[in-house]
């Protein structure tokens, strides 16, 4: 009790020291917050818009597509990121832009002989009604599905996407894309999904209905799983938002974003 | 002067003494602001008694986490008291003065190691080997408790050994002059003199697996679902609330903290239990 009050308390004294330091600087700030998705991706665009425009300080906030809603809403943030398929009501009264689009790959453990599987097979592994591997033709071994915590932009989306899926009370939940990716290269029999953007060598994406989760395959629109990364902000922002924003829409922030991983808007 | 600077020096301090306290209750206050009226909305019965945890369409149900974190702390304790209190002894009964200087602080410097780094050995070895071993996804109550009892050994060996060694050395010598063997006199006399300490010292490290985050929810699936087997994947409570934090608005956010409620008064009634039963054993040292 004393040592967990002890570190609330440092941490109190540490936000405190951040606030005092963050106030009064001459430049225009723009702070961003929302999908963890495309932080990183807004923080190197950040980095490289100030690079050039030094009057400008940028802040990217994770927190989650939600908080992002929320945050733009609210005025604590200019613009909100949110990587969601379909926007809450809440988002109505803000304008939105699709700054890029994300594939989202359904993954397995190299050693799963399953290459490919249809939108019906990943909706029964999901939800539970296929519990073993060699009902989809794999291995006799139990499926271990791994998903993301309840709210999350990925997960909604995937559910979304995929359509009338209840997950099964048996998987096992990760808090980030990358423990989501760890999690499925330690399993042999583990099904995961995550940003086509971190799909690596340990994992390996399958194709769905026969597409392969490629930047070739989402472009021609027969991948399904994909979706869309929004920004919102409210009307009347600054002059200095609106640049950056027209700088992430801008060819050369889209080049960036798809040089990273991820595919550009239009 | 002199007076005057111990006043002040009084008066500081006084203030920093309750401005401790006041932040515990700004805690508390805080926690059951946001939680309470959430509990009484949804009907306490139902967020404490029904497992199905699903936020996004409205179903707050935590006894699957209740459950789990009971599950997970009693695990806990079954590995680390043993083999807490059983080094305690050997540190102060049967290890050389010489020795102890050195292996006492070493063990505390355990506790210094942060929690995160022992998940990542949990999910980087012990899952996996429970994977191959004995079945199930390997992310379980077994590897939440291994590791937490693991994490909870410092806190048992420092305190019991402390309480172990405040035993006056007159009592040894009675019992050995009596003619009770080594042993017979460490577990008759040494340890029932010294049995405050030890419950206080297995109460703390309770609160600290009952309370621990991050390592857990490294290791045990946050699988919301009341487990059956050892190998069964858990969400413990810490970990509902650390999961969904960054995502949680409105209704969602209420319930973490109404977990949160949850959790202040579980850990409230174990320090209680803690704090009467050192009370009323007279003390330790």
């Amino acid at each position: 009790m004393r040592r967990n009050f002890l570190k609330t308390c440092s941490a109190c004294a540490a936000a405190g020291i951040v606030l005092v330091a963050g106030c009064g600087k001459p430049r225009e700030s723009i702070t961003m917050a929302g999908s963890t998705a495309f932080q990183p991706f807004a923080e190197k665009l950040a980095d490289q818009y100030m690079n050039t425009h030094p009057a400008v300080s940028i802040t990217i906030q994770g927190g989650g597509s939600a908080l992002g809603i929320q945050s733009a809403l609210s005025g604590t943030a200019q613009i909100g990121m949110a990587d969601l398929v379909t926007l809450p009501k809440e988002a109505d009264a803000m304008k939105r832009v699709v700054v890029a689009r994300d594939g989202i790959a359904v993954v397995l453990n190299p050693a799963n002989g399953i290459t490919g599987l249809t939108l019906e097979q990943i909706r029964g592994l999901f939800s539970g009604t296929v519990k073993n591997w060699k009902e989809v033709g794999g291995a006799d071994h139990a499926v271990a599905v791994i998903s993301r915590e309840s709210g999350s932009g990925t997960r909604t989306s995937f559910e979304q996407i995929i359509g009338g899926v209840t997950l099964t009370a048996n998987a096992l939940i990760q808090d980030s894309n990358g423990t989501i990716r760890e999690t499925v290269a330690n399993d042999a029999y583990a099904i995961g999904y995550l940003s086509h953007g971190l799909i690596n060598e340990k994992i390996k994406p399958v194709t769905v209905d026969g597409f392969s989760c490629t930047e070739k395959d989402i472009m021609a629109g027969s991948y399904k799983l994909v979706r869309p990364v929004y920004l919102v902000y409210r009307d009347g922002v600054s002059p200095a938002c609106q640049a950056f924003l027209d700088y992430l829409l801008s060819a050369e922030a889209q080049e960036l974003l798809y040089t990273n991983g991820l595919i550009k808007a239009k | 002067m002199k007076i005057n600077g111990e006043k002040i020096a009084k008066g500081i301090l006084t203030l920093v003494a309750f401005s401790a306290l006041a932040s515990l209750l700004l805690i508390a206050v805080f926690i059951f602001k946001e939680g309470f009226p959430f509990m009484l909305k949804v009907g306490i019965g139902d967020f404490l008694f029904s497992s199905t945890w699903n936020p996004q369409v409205g179903q707050f149900g935590i006894y699957a986490m209740i459950v789990a974190s009971l599950y997970v702390t009693f695990g806990a304790m079954l590995i680390g008291v043993p083999l807490g209190i059983a080094g305690a002894i050997f540190i102060n009964e049967f290890l050389p003065r010489a020795l102890m200087r050195i292996i006492k602080p070493t063990i505390e410097l355990l506790a210094g190691i942060p929690s995160v780094v022992f998940g990542f050995l949990g999910v980087m070895v012990l899952a996996p080997f429970i994977r191959e071993h004995l079945g199930g996804p390997g992310l379980s109550v077994l590897a939440a408790s291994v590791i937490l009892g693991v994490m909870v050994l410092p806190t048992v060996i420092s305190i019991s050994s402390d309480a172990i060694g405040a035993v006056p050395k007159s009592y040894r010598e009675g019992a050995l002059a009596l003619g009770a063997t080594r042993w017979q006199s460490v577990h008759m006399v040494t340890v029932k003199a010294a049995r405050s300490g030890i419950i206080a010292s297995v109460i703390l490290a309770m609160g600290r697996a009952l309370g621990e985050t991050m390592a857990v929810i490294m290791v045990a699936g946050n699988t919301v679902k009341i487990p059956h087997a050892v190998t069964d994947p858990v969400r413990t409570l810490t970990a509902n609330i650390a999961l969904e934090m960054s995502n949680a608005t409105g209704m969602a956010r209420e319930a973490l903290f109404a977990t949160g409620v949850v959790l202040f008064v579980v850990i409230m009634i174990l320090n209680g239990i803690a704090l009467s039963v050192i009370k009323g054993r007279g003390g330790m040292k």
